[in-house]
């Protein structure tokens, strides 16, 4: 168990011309379960291949308990791994693969006997000891590799996309298995995914990050509530954030969205006359087929129904926004409906740089 | 018969499938009857001239070829070239694989150079090193200009530099067929497993030993057995070096064939190789056969 610190970490692949991660700096509290999350080709593997020592930064530094480890060669920095792609080795059976880092350790054979049971045990891998990787499904592959990964009393685990190869039902109930495994051993941990459900269901705090770089760093709800930018919020949520174009009026105290005004809260009094990005989340959105004071109309476009819910695409002064209604709500495609913005869980966002305003 | 018995089931008639020759015969056909002409007929040939005397089965051939004052020693000089050379073969192949791996700057150079031996028939590259190692060879040149006393090598009462002289340049000449195949089965191997191995703490001789040469066993066995079956064939080489000074199976093969005007002790000698060969697949195929993955393919 260690905490990590990693400074001003960047890294261009010979024969890339962008940064794979430009100037990525995060510290990571002692076990904390962190979550890296961004779209595909933003660096966090990168990052993660850093931390392990599978790739060399071109500059910055990695700090682990206290202990410069940037240039450590992988196997003495005390990590342990899960692969995105399990590299669980094909020749040797279960068994040997779960205590394979305690056997190149040299443990006395008792000790690796009785870790190896203890992981399979919670892994429910016991009835497959004795197989073959080829003989088992990818779920229990999956199960091997974070065995072979949780038996190391490593100092910090790193895990890249562990869920990714498995089905949608099977990695639901294995992510709340993991998060529970995870947090019994207290280990620091740093977890890759692209899967923004995953990130906020598993993490204490979620880096998100975007072209080699943290966007945002917060705990998952602050990630969720507030996006430090447009791009977090766009990628954070299902559906995304919506994010409608208005402008704050001469006094400052209201909102004009198309020919609608809304009252604006406090934070706008010093961004008069500006045009700003309204955020608001699709269930932060009321619906009413009725008016009452202050609403705006809109017109409905699409009705999705979710179950728990039912997703409306919705046109607001000629802007697209998906609102989360509840699922006796009725109406249908045409129809117009009030919609009712609430104070508290609007975000605002500058019109041209897309970043958070902040009351000045 | 009783009235009430069930009818007798309707023999649907349907047309018996004719007999056709599946197509996969089909398809090898032509390569069979090509082998059994070329490869099968004279193996055939080859093994009935061993023991085919004026009035019948006989053994004098073997006895002749057994009783030959050459036949001993050229066999120990192959057994014993073929247990110095498959295991440094395998030695510099397997290290020059892995230089190739991590990668070097004009990796694809250095893999084209080590790798241009493959092309040279193997009686050049026996001029080649005999240019090298006479006594007024590249070698000795190299020794006198260094004010050094010249040695001869290739002299009929030195086994030892004989030997040593066959075996580097047989290794030189052969090793790349190793390394080829190697780094073939090397680029099949995924990194993750190595890298998987590094961050679990292995250093490079247990990922060698736990991870790599297991994961390379099935290329490593096809070297083992095409090397080892090339190996009881050395000849060129060590003729173009040696003449008969360092003696070998196949080098007295062909002496009673042309010299000797024999071809049925030829034929003899040629069956030793021949059973030879395939005892030492055999073994090969066994001792490699990987007992956790039986089944499994
Ligand atoms: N081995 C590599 N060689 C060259 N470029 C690479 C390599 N690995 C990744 N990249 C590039 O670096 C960027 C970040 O990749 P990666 O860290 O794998 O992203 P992520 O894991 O977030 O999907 C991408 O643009 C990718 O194309
Ligand atoms: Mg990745």
């Amino acid at each position: 168990m260690a905490d990590i610190t990693i400074s001003h970490l960047v890294k261009t692949y010979p024969g890339g011309t962008e940064r794979a991660t430009d100037d990525v700096s995060l510290d990571i509290a002692d076990g904390d379960f962190t979550v890296l999350l961004g779209p595909s080709g933003c660096g966090k593997t990168t990052l993660l291949r850093m931390l392990a020592g599978l790739e060399l930064p071109d500059s910055g530094s990695i700090a682990v308990g206290g202990k410069d480890v940037t240039y450590l060669p992988p196997n003495k920095r005390n990590m342990s791994m899960v692969f995105q792609s399990y590299a669980v080795f094909p020749h040797r059976k279960v068994r040997y693969n779960i205590g394979f880092g305690l056997s190149m350790a040299k443990k006395p054979k008792e000790e690796i006997d009785r870790k190896v049971a203890w992981a399979a045990d919670l892994l429910q891998l016991g009835p497959y000891l004795d197989r073959l990787p080829a003989q088992l499904s990818g779920g229990q592959r999956q199960r091997v590799a974070v065995a072979r990964a949780i038996v190391m009393d490593a100092d910090v685990l790193l895990m890249d996309e562990p869920l990714s190869n498995l089905d949608a039902l099977l990695r639901l109930n294995f992510r709340s298995e993991l998060k529970k495994i995870v947090k019994d051993l207290k280990t620091t941990t740093v977890y890759v995914t692209h899967d923004q459900s995953e990130a906020l269901s598993l993490g204490d705090r979620v880096a998100v990050m975007r072209k080699g770089q943290i966007a945002q760093l917060g705990d998952p709800l602050d990630v969720y509530d507030a996006p430090a930018d447009r791009f977090v919020g766009g990628f954070i949520g299902s559906p995304p954030m919506n994010f409608i174009k208005a402008a704050v009026s001469g006094d400052g105290g209201a909102l004009i969205v198309g020919d609608q005004r809304l009252r604006a809260p406090s934070l706008l009094q010093s961004y008069s006359s500006t045009d700003v990005l309204l955020g608001v989340r699709a269930e932060n959105v009321a619906v009413d087929t009725q008016r009452s004071s202050g609403d705006v109309p809109g017109t409905v476009l699409v009705v999705e129904p979710m179950g728990s819910s039912i997703l409306l695409t919705v046109e607001v002064e000629g802007q697209t926004i998906k609102v989360q209604a509840p699922p006796t709500f009725r109406t249908s495609p045409g129809a117009t409906i009030w919609l009712t913005f609430s104070p508290n869980s609007m975000r605002f966002y500058d019109s041209e740089t897309a970043m958070a305003l902040v009351a000045r | 018969m009783t009235v009430d018995s069930p009818p007798a089931p309707v023999q649907l008639d349907t047309p018996a499938r004719p007999r056709r020759i599946p197509p996969a015969v089909l398809l090898i056909a032509p390569s069979i009857v090509f082998m059994a002409l070329l490869l099968g007929w004279p193996v055939i040939q080859g093994v009935l001239q061993a023991f085919r005397g004026d009035e019948g089965f006989t053994l004098d051939y073997i006895t002749r070829m057994v009783e030959d004052p050459y036949f001993w020693p050229a066999v120990r000089n192959t057994l014993l070239l073929i247990a110095v050379m498959i295991p440094l073969q395998f030695v510099f192949a397997i290290t020059m694989a892995l230089l190739l791996r991590s990668n070097p700057r004009l990796n694809k150079v250095h893999f084209f150079v080590w790798a241009i031996p493959l092309a040279l028939s193997d009686l050049a590259a026996g001029l080649v090193w005999l240019s090298i190692f006479n006594d007024r060879g590249y070698l000795n040149s190299v020794l006198t200009s260094l004010g050094l006393d010249s040695i001869p090598w290739l002299a009929y009462d030195n086994p030892a530099t004989l030997f040593l002289c066959v075996l580097v340049a047989e290794v030189w000449r052969s090793t790349s067929l190793v390394l080829v195949i190697v780094v073939s089965g090397l680029q099949g191997i995924p990194k993750d497993y190595d890298e998987a191995a590094q961050v679990f703490g292995a250093t490079f001789w247990q990922r060698l030993r736990h991870v790599t040469l297991p994961l390379l066993k099935p290329s490593l066995q096809v070297a083992l057995i095409l090397r080892t079956i090339l190996a009881f064939q050395t000849f060129a080489v060590a003729q173009a070096l040696t003449g008969q000074n360092f003696p070998l199976v196949v080098g007295e093969t062909y002496r009673w064939y042309t010299a000797l005007q024999n071809p049925n002790v030829a034929a003899a000698l040629a069956l030793v190789i021949l059973v030879a060969s395939m005892l030492i697949s055999v073994f090969y195929l066994r001792a490699l056969r990987d007992k956790g993955q039986e089944g499994t393919r």
